[in-house]
């Protein structure tokens, strides 16, 4: 018995949330009395990997040049059960997000996703998850021959071991049902996903050209740019970038809204954040009763302030 | 083209959450249900696709009788038929059992979820059907565009987007994006007139056992109260943030 964790990487490179779900694995290893072996998939950074004490690193060298949920699932499943692993731990990116449920139909393994702390039980394996969009979190049981646990964001501390670990190569036998027709990834630019720091903006800037103000922002924190539903509904800014119940889930250590006014699905939505600050010119706006600090104030005149400041810092 | 949308049915974004007996079961008195937003955006591409190129609409939940009026309002949307398989949806394993059995003696070329319940965020639905049925799949979809037997489906990824070509039957977790905001449509007395006469299947379960079981529920620890920082002490806020909250 052994614990398997997939550690992502985009075009070779480790993706940013593994050293927090490598630490993890170890210490859910540890709570387990077993060991951890880590996989990664056409990974050129494994040597990253050795550091969070793990018996065993390897890199599967699968023939498909971009992420294949399908064949990513069929190999993760092959490598379980030739490691005998009863747990999986995976991340909630969207490609462990579109992959786990792959993999839990091809093990017919149990599953869950966004759990945020390690496991309150062993027998049988008890872990908390966050459900209704961070308004609760339910404690539930695995109950499978195999269990796949996903990890949410931003929930454990990053840790290292002074034991390092040796990398073995492995070929996967892949399956394909989708190709890669086209591709367009933002460069360089910090994404809501991965991003430390969120700056948000809502209906209170009044239009897409004021966006300025919070591209400014964000760029002096390396932030990431979102925005409210109704934004982008009106096209003022990309669908991608829409916050919230029935947008993307943000969970960074510091949330900046703007002109938001903090309705219950947005703030559904950004509540797993650690840090939230508020910029609204109205006092009663509800969203500063779920803020950490707040800002009676105009954008127009907040911003230009802060961006100035904050640059100054730096 | 066969469609087929999964539903789920979901508590109405506004609700209060609350539990019951010790924490154990979600109270849902005084909670309406509504579609989930991720499948009803599906559920519009698909009659999109009905109107536009030809196609049936079959929609489908795992559950009891309770969810029948939501069925209903998705006839009324524009659905042709509607199924339930009757049986309690314990777990995401026992949903997608009952569903991948259902589509192995009822093919469809194009299958729609969502690509999360809003509810218990599970997004796993949709995955383990594909598995299960060894179906293409493609999550987080945004734009859909079929062309004879081929799908050029676009996914969301992190920090960007990626069009797809896959051969059909395919399932799609569907999202935000895939329609246009202004195209959801809101039942009409019409619509609701024709819904009446729509037949909604109530279909025998198949045997499955959930792998996952929840005990109970948490309310996250209540918050401490804002800081308010005066509009012209910015400096004051970039103080809290590095010293207090040290996020900067
Ligand atoms: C089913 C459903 C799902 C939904 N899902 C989501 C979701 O996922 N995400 C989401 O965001 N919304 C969602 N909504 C919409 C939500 O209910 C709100 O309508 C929306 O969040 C409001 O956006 P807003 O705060 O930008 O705009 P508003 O509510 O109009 O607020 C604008 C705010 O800006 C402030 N303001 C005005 N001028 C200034 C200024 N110069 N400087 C500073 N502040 C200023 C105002 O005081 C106000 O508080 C959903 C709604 C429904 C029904
Ligand atoms: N009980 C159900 N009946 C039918 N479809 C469901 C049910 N539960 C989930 N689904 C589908 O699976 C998607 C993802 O759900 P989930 O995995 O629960 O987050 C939903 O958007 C629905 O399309």
């Amino acid at each position: 018995m052994s614990i398997l964790l997939f550690a992502e990487s985009q075009q070779g490179k480790l993706k940013k949330g593994s050293a927090e779900l490598c630490s993890y694995g170890f210490a859910l290893a540890q709570q387990q009395n077993t060991s951890l072996t880590i996989v990664t998939i056409n990974c050129e950074e494994t040597d990253q990997l050795a550091q969070y004490g793990a018996s065993k690193l390897i890199n599967l060298n699968v023939n498909v040049g971009y992420f294949e949920a399908y064949a990513y699932a069929s190999a993760l499943s092959e490598i379980t059960k030739t490691e005998k692993s009863e747990i999986i731990v995976i991340s909630s990116s969207a490609d462990a997000k579109y992959m786990g449920g792959i993999l839990a139909g091809k093990l017919q393994a149990g599953y869950v996703t966004n759990v945020v702390e390690l496991p309150s039980n062993s027998e049988p394996l008890t872990v908390k998850r966050s459900v209704f969009s961070n308004k609760a979190f339910a404690n539930t049981t695995l109950e499978g021959a195999v269990n796949i646990i996903g990890l949410a964001n931003n929930v454990h501390e990053e840790t290292t071991q002074s034991a390092s670990t040796v990398v073995q190569q492995q070929d996967a036998q892949t399956q394909i049902k989708c190709t890669q027709s086209s591709i367009e990834q933002s460069q360089g630019k910090a994404t809501i996903a991965d991003a430390d720091v969120v700056v948000s903006g809502g209906r209170g800037l009044k239009g897409p050209e004021n966006w300025g103000l919070i591209e400014d922002l964000a760029d002096v924190l390396g932030a990431a740019t979102a925005c409210s539903k109704p934004v982008s509904d009106m096209g003022w800014r990309p669908h991608s970038e829409h916050v919230g119940q029935t947008g993307k889930p943000v969970a960074t250590n510091l949330y900046i809204a703007v002109g938001i006014s903090g309705a219950i699905q947005h703030l559904a939505g950004v509540n797993a954040s650690k840090i939230k600050v508020v910029i609204n010119t109205d006092p009663e706006a509800p969203f500063f009763k779920a803020a950490d600090y707040g800002i009676v104030g105009d954008a127009f005149e907040v911003l230009p302030k802060l961006i100035e400041k904050l640059k100054a810092r730096t | 083209m066969r469609i087929l949308v999964c539903i789920s049915c979901v508590p109405d974004t506004t609700s209060k959450i609350n539990f019951k007996d010790n924490d154990r079961i979600f109270d849902e008195q005084g909670v309406q249900f509504v579609i989930n937003p991720n499948d009803e955006f599906g559920l519009t591409r698909a009659i999109w696709f009905k109107e536009k190129i030809g196609a049936t609409v079959d929609v489908l939940h795992v559950g009891e009788a309770s969810a029948d009026p939501t069925l209903r309002k998705a006839l009324a949307i524009g659905a042709d038929k509607a199924i339930r398989i009757d049986t309690p949806a314990t777990d995401a394993f026992v949903v997608s059992d009952q569903i991948s059995n259902y589509i192995q003696t009822n093919p469809y070329e194009l299958i729609i979820a969502g690509r999360e319940s809003i509810d218990y965020n599970g997004s796993m639905v949709p995955g383990m059907i594909a598995a299960k049925c060894d179906l293409a799949f493609v999550n987080t979809c945004v734009r859909l565009e079929i062309e004879g037997s081929t799908a050029f489906a676009t996914r969301e990824m992190d920090g960007g987007m990626e069009v797809l070509r896959v051969e059909l039957p395919l399932i799609i977790g569907s999202q935000k994006g895939l329609v246009e905001e202004t195209d959801l449509r809101i039942p009409n007395m019409r619509g609701i007139m024709q819904a009446r006469q729509k037949p909604l299947a109530v279909v025998p379960a198949i045997e499955s056992s959930s792998k996952t079981a929840i005990n109970s529920f948490e309310k996250p620890a209540p918050k401490e109260a804002v800081k308010m920082v005066p509009a012209d002490d910015i400096d004051q806020l970039i103080d809290l943030l590095q010293n207090e909250a040290k996020v900067l």
